[in-house]
């Protein structure tokens, strides 16, 4: 090289190629035979060393009360709060004067899973979910509407709170 | 004639298959054996263990859109993979694997083709390899390549002359160049496998082995980190494949000529049973497996090397092959020779265990200093040591 290359000068006990060398070949064949670190996905969902978060913000789900109507009274401070306006609300009003929303629709594409509509919500209505198998074979599946949010079934998320920050 | 004619059609054809499916399930056990060393699982989902998983890159491979640049030579670009997929696959042809089988119409060697020259053949077929590499690199009219290619050729050179040269020390005891012979020779006893009485020449062999196959520590021509892919990078599809399936084709054929060079060939180790005739079918399959175990052994050092060491700088690599390889394997050559003639013509003895014995013994002194001066790094390390301040 023509270049200057900066080379260490090394004392000879430091430096070795055929003794490195079978260091390394013995480290690697020790490799082969030590347990795998692999998580085999579909299969094992969680091992003893890896489960999914609970503060894991993921696609949304509406609780209901015992009747099994959404907590929701469509007081609209989640579209409003929401930075992404992927919260469609259209309130509605029965004849006892009990607000419930008419259409609840969020855009799971649009959505950014901040998780400020779960803070928001003064009904502990709308959750973001531990969840994050999502996949569909349309685009419009994933505008979630009312019927499909009250239907989800995972765990909801429990946020992070600034109180007890490690989640103890 | 006929006989001659049909017996080796058919031998051509099934190592032709062996060969085929052997480079297959060796890109498979690559990938598993690099994931294991990296404590991972590697592809273990199509089929059982994954052993599918070489079918469906093979079936993906053909489906890709084939690219050719704008700006390459046709001609040479769709020649070059051919051209190292060829001499890859030839040069198995004249290795022996096994004790000949007899049949009812007369025993059939265990070679595709039993050439007196066999060795020559060998050595003539393996730098043919590296024409395929640089018109592929210069072909493709991309620098990278080009450079791939330089490399290559560069590296074929300096590394073809030390392989000749351990190799004719393999000669000088088998008296032949026949590879049926280098066998026979070599079947006596444990000891008198060359790698006991040559073991630097095997030493030397197996280096430049890996850098005839372009293997790391020496895959300079492809050096993904600073030529992106070397001389395949224009490649796409079944064409790439090619690439792959001849270097492979090359291990194959390289582990395989170290078997037969330095570990006996098919030759089962203490015990004559499997030389003497009379044939039988029970003799060769048991020779065809242990020249498998053979060689499988050495296929997986080329994997095992491969996850252990970096590469080798360029000038690394030309300081090792120049500096270093050719004149030990000059000089082991002349002492070899001189310790053959001591021994052969002054001693009068007969090839034989002692005569290996002896040979090993003066290995083992020359190692000793060899690997003393090899291991204080003072061979291959920074070539510009007084100059840069």
């Amino acid at each position: 090289m023509a270049i200057g290359v900066k080379v260490m000068k090394r004392p000879g006990s430091e430096t070795s190629y055929v003794r490195a060398t079978l260091k390394g070949m013995a480290l690697t064949l020790q490799h082969i035979f030590r347990p795998k670190v692999t998580m085999e996905y579909p299969e094992e969902k969680s091992t003893a060393d890896w489960t999914i978060s609970p503060r894991w913000r993921g696609t949304h789900r509406m609780l209901t009360d015992e009747q099994g109507r959404a907590k929701c009274v469509a007081c609209g401070l989640c579209p409003q709060i929401c930075p992404a306006n992927c919260i469609k609300l259209v309130p509605g009003e029965d004849e006892q004067g009990n607000r419930y929303p008419l259409i609840y629709e969020i855009d799971e594409f649009r959505c950014v899973f901040c998780g400020y509509c779960q803070e928001v919500c003064p009904e502990e209505a709308i959750h973001v979910g531990v969840h994050y198998e999502n996949s569909e074979y349309s685009r419009d599946r994933f505008v979630y509407d009312l019927e499909r949010l009250c239907a989800q079934t995972h765990p909801v998320s429990t946020l992070w709170d600034p109180s007890d920050p490690k989640g103890e | 004639m006929t006989f001659f004619l049909i017996s080796s059609i058919i031998k051509i054809i099934v190592v032709f298959t062996v060969i085929m499916v052997g480079v297959a399930l060796l890109t498979l056990a690559e990938r598993r054996i690099c994931a294991w060393m990296q404590d991972r699982l590697g592809p273990n989902r199509v089929g059982p263990q994954g052993l599918f998983q070489p079918a469906a890159d093979g079936l993906k491979n053909l489906l890709k859109e084939e690219t050719l640049p704008a700006q390459a030579d046709k001609v040479l670009f769709l020649l070059a993979p051919a051209m190292s997929f060829v001499p890859a696959l030839l040069t198995f042809a004249v290795i022996p694997f096994a004790t000949p089988l007899p049949t009812r119409w007369g025993d059939v060697d265990m070679v595709v083709a039993n050439l007196p020259v066999g060795f020559l053949y060998i050595l003539a077929f393996g730098s043919l390899g590296v024409y395929g590499i640089v018109l592929a690199g210069w072909s493709s009219n991309n620098k990278y390549s080009l450079l791939g290619g330089l490399r290559a050729s560069a590296q074929m050179i300096s590394y073809e002359i030390a392989m000749g040269m351990s190799t004719v020390a393999v000669l000088l005891l088998a008296g032949n160049v026949t590879l049926t012979d280098v066998i026979a020779k070599q079947s006596q006893s444990l000891f008198t496998w060359n790698v006991f009485p040559l073991s630097l020449a095997f030493f030397i062999f197996i280096v430049a082995a890996f850098a005839e196959t372009n293997r790391l520590p020496f895959d300079l021509p492809e050096a993904e980190a600073e030529l992106i892919a070397g001389y395949h990078t224009e490649y796409s599809a079944m064409k790439f494949s090619m690439f792959y399936i001849a270097e492979y084709a090359n291990m194959v054929t390289a582990s395989a000529l170290m078997t037969t060079l330095f570990f006996g060939g098919w030759d089962i180790p203490f015990t004559q049973w499997d030389n003497t005739p009379p044939w039988t079918i029970l003799k060769t399959v048991a020779t065809l497996a242990a020249f498998t175990l053979k060689v499988g052994f050495f296929l997986f050092l080329y994997i095992w090397v491969r996850w252990t060491l970096p590469r080798f700088r360029y000038d690394q690599l030309m300081a090792l092959g120049w500096k270093v390889m050719l004149p030990f394997a000059l000089s082991y050559l002349t002492v070899i020779a001189t310790a053959i003639w001591l021994l052969h013509d002054q001693l009068g003895w007969s090839y034989g265990t002692p005569f290996a014995l002896a040979l090993f013994g003066l290995n083992v002194l020359l190692a000793i200093p060899l690997f003393f001066v090899l291991d204080r790094g003072h061979l291959v390390s920074g070539s510009v040591a007084e100059e840069a301040g």
